[in-house]
């Protein structure tokens, strides 16, 4: 092994200096054993290098895994805050879960009531017994529900009773009576009681855009429903009230 | 005011850390032979070099910085004792003599880079680790140098010497 010999690697690795380069370049153009070496090392070089670079690929999975363990624990990046807040959320939604199951369920029977309302409405036959007469309406409901109720008399105020239908909610059959004042409709509900033990008694509400008013009497649960003012929902809930107290 | 700055910090180190990512493990699976052992050894380099990123100067070689982690890391396990055994009276071995017939003119097609593959996991890991950062990683004499913690002049004797018992290696498989 020559001096020339020594300095081929070098140079074929790019570390030799521009005068040393030339140099060498110069030698190689004059000696055949020069130039066949320096071939032979470059086929070398480049068979190392396609045989070493990118042989083993790491799997996403271990990736993803290492990239986790080093992140910024949180802040920077827009994927984990959301990550996070999604997570927040869930924990969130979880504690009012638990905690306030008595609301939701509340809640959802409200809704239940509010599509009874609406789907009545919406109906092309919203009631199935059309009468303004409550001695006609309510022996309609003999037979058809497990309990018996009194209707007010309406003659003399501002409501106008339509008719009545079955209505069915918490899996519970219950009788709905449509009422108009003044171009609303309002609908009154009555189940048993004992299907609603998550609703409590409350005066005319706000819910979504009707309001109700709902309240348990004589093992009966009463809810009234309209878009109606709160205070034309609260007298017709008071009719009702004192017709099922007689 | 600490707890951003470290966050900063992190996110300075996985912009820097993750591209090396395919390089290292292609490194360390090369040096360990196996692939749990391979994804240990980049999973504790990473965690080692985010530890000690406060300790990185900016502005010094990163890349060479994450190697010699990688390698020290590997040097002390289990394998890497071992297989480092094997290469300590590495630098005193006699210089190989340059082969008459090029081997290398035949590594052509895949078999033969098989056979290469194979020579190349045969050889001591001191010239196995040399050869993969000068060819596969593009490494300057100096990065290497950094990665190995050796001097130059011993980059390129150990380098050289590399090269030979590569070329020694191959040449037996062919004429096997």
């Amino acid at each position: 092994m020559d001096q020339w010999t020594e300095k081929l690697d070098a140079y074929l690795d790019g570390e030799l200096s521009t005068p040393e380069m030339s140099d060498v370049q110069q030698h190689v153009r004059g000696c055949p054993a020069c130039a066949a070496d320096i071939l032979s090392r470059v086929q070398m070089k480049r068979a190392v290098q396609a045989a070493a670079t990118a042989r083993f690929r790491p799997s996403a999975e271990f990736r993803q895994r290492v990239r986790a363990q080093i992140a910024p624990r949180s802040g920077l990046m827009p994927v984990r805050i959301w990550a996070i807040a999604a997570a927040l959320l869930i924990i969130v939604s979880l504690v009012l879960l638990s905690g306030r199951e008595r609301k939701m369920a509340r809640q959802q029977v409200f809704r239940e009531i509010a599509d009874l309302h609406v789907s009545a409405l919406a109906s092309a036959n919203p009631v199935d017994v059309v009468s303004t007469d409550r001695h006609t309406v309510k022996p309609w409901f003999q037979g058809k529900l497990p309990f018996t109720f009194n209707l007010p008399e309406v003659q003399n105020s501002e409501f106008i009773l339509v008719g009545g239908r079955i209505a069915y909610a918490e899996q519970s059959p219950g009788a709905e009576l449509i009422y108009q004042v003044r171009k609303h409709q309002i609908s009154v509900f009555i189940f048993e009681d004992r299907a609603f033990q998550t609703v409590s008694d409350g005066k005319a509400q706000q819910r979504a855009t009707f309001n109700v008013e709902s309240w348990s009497q004589n093992d009966l649960r009463y809810f009234v429903i309209g878009d109606a003012s709160a205070q034309d929902i609260h007298h017709l809930a008071e009719l009702m009230r004192q017709a099922a107290q007689s | 005011m600490e707890v951003v700055k470290n966050r900063e910090a992190a996110a300075a180190f996985e912009e820097l850390a993750m591209p090396l990512f395919d390089q290292l493990y292609n490194f360390a699976h090369w040096l360990a032979q196996d692939r749990m052992e391979a994804e240990d050894l980049v999973q504790e380099t990473y965690a080692k070099a985010l530890r000690g990123f406060s300790s990185f100067q900016p502005g010094t070689n990163f890349r060479a910085w994450m190697y010699r982690i990688l390698r020290n890391t590997f040097l002390t396990s289990r394998t890497g004792l071992k297989a480092a055994t094997v290469g300590l009276d590495l630098e005193e071995v006699a210089e190989l003599p340059a082969a008459a017939e090029s081997p290398e003119a035949l590594l052509i097609d895949q078999s033969q880079r098989e056979i290469l593959q194979a020579a190349l996991e045969e050889i001591p890991v001191h010239y196995r680790e040399i050869l993969l950062l000068c060819e596969a990683e593009e490494m300057s004499y100096k990065e290497i140098a950094e990665t190995l913690s050796i001097p130059i002049g011993t980059v390129m004797s150990r380098l050289s010497r590399a090269r030979g018992a590569l070329r020694d290696r191959l040449n037996k498989k062919m004429a096997a």
